[in-house]
């Protein structure tokens, strides 16, 4: 028990220091729409993840509605989905349902990828050792780079705003660069979201990613339906 | 009031997004295309929030321009996320050194 919490905390420590530089460019971006320190770091605390949270953001800064916050969640955090799916096919006896609704706050993309690669199958201290790094890692510089951003001179703060989607793009491109229809998917979903944000211009940010994400992928898995065996990932 | 609001609404549907799977469902999920949906749809959402919103994420299109080429090369040469994304800001912070 107390081996794999261990274990969990220590396969959480890569996870955290990526989390808190990414988190810290969060905080400031949070902070720049309008938003205090405590609720930039509640957001994090409370939803851990990137995009979700950046969209999340942007509907608060453009005064959005409830309804189309939910919307944004559900599009943009779909993915979580299917990880906890093939997660929950990977859980040790002792994951009782308890255990599951605990430890599904902390399905994130590489903490399923962390969890994934494990050999034997999952224990709930495990992941709770590794959620909880990477939680405080992830809430942490969101609070550091809100109170501080303001302090950080303008030409750091500036450069900060982008590290989230440099980010992305690292998880979009090598992908792409390998599969062809992952390319087509990110190709599609690029214009449609330079057409909403140029020409369509009614439609609010929030829905124009949702629109452009579901426009691209229907088209790609129609196009390109990934085979029987390959789990998704 | 309002930012509360909006943070529990996030903070709900992010949750029962991953536990509803994680907890219930057991199944297999059968269609050829949903699970190809699913396979494309993290590449399709980040494409779609990137595009064109990291050009604006600077305070300056050709600093975040400069930023966004410099990510776009490490990616392409599958450098770690962390790498790439901190590499990408200090193009930005350069370039707005440059101009």
């Amino acid at each position: 028990m107390k081996n794999s919490l261990f274990k969990g905390m220590y396969h959480g420590i890569p996870i955290a220091l990526g989390y808190f530089s990414v988190s810290f460019g969060f905080g400031i971006l949070a902070v720049r729409c309008g938003l205090s320190v405590f609720s930039a770091g509640m957001i994090s605390l409370t939803n851990l993840t990137s995009a979700g949270q950046a969209a999340g953001v942007d509907v608060i800064a453009a005064g959005g509605t409830i309804i189309e916050m939910i919307l944004v969640q559900i599009t943009i955090n779909l993915r979580y989905s299917l990880m906890a799916l093939s997660l929950s096919q990977k859980l040790d006896k002792s994951f009782t349902p308890i255990h599951r609704l605990i430890a599904s706050y902390g399905i994130t993309d590489e903490i399923f990828a962390v969890c994934s690669a494990q050999e034997d199958r999952l224990k709930p201290s495990y992941m709770y050792g590794m959620i909880s790094v990477a939680a405080l890692g992830w809430t942490s510089g969101t609070v550091l780079g809100a109170a501080a951003g303001s302090l950080l001179p303008e030409s750091v703060s500036d450069a900060m705003g982008i590290v989230l989607y440099g980010m992305f793009l690292a998880i979009i491109i090598p992908p792409s660069r390998k599969k062809l229809s992952v390319l087509l998917t990110v190709i599609i979903a690029a214009v449609i979201s330079i057409l909403f944000r140029y020409v369509i211009t009614v439609v609010s940010g929030g829905f124009a990613v949702i629109i452009s994400a579901v426009v691209a992928a229907a088209a790609a898995a129609f196009l390109f339906p990934i085979n029987d065996d390959t789990n998704g990932e | 009031m309002k930012t509360a609001l909006y943070i529990t609404a996030m903070a709900v549907t992010t949750y029962l997004i991953r536990m509803l799977p994680f907890t219930f469902f057991t199944k297999r999920i059968r269609s050829r295309f949903i699970k190809s949906f699913l396979y494309y749809i993290p590449y399709a959402v980040l494409s779609a929030m990137t595009i064109p919103a990291i050009f604006y994420s600077t305070g300056s299109v050709i600093t975040a321009a400069a930023g966004t080429v410099v990510a776009l090369i490490l990616a392409f040469f599958g450098l770690p996320l962390i790498v790439v994304a901190l590499s990408s800001s200090a193009a930005v912070f350069i370039a707005g050194l440059l101009i």
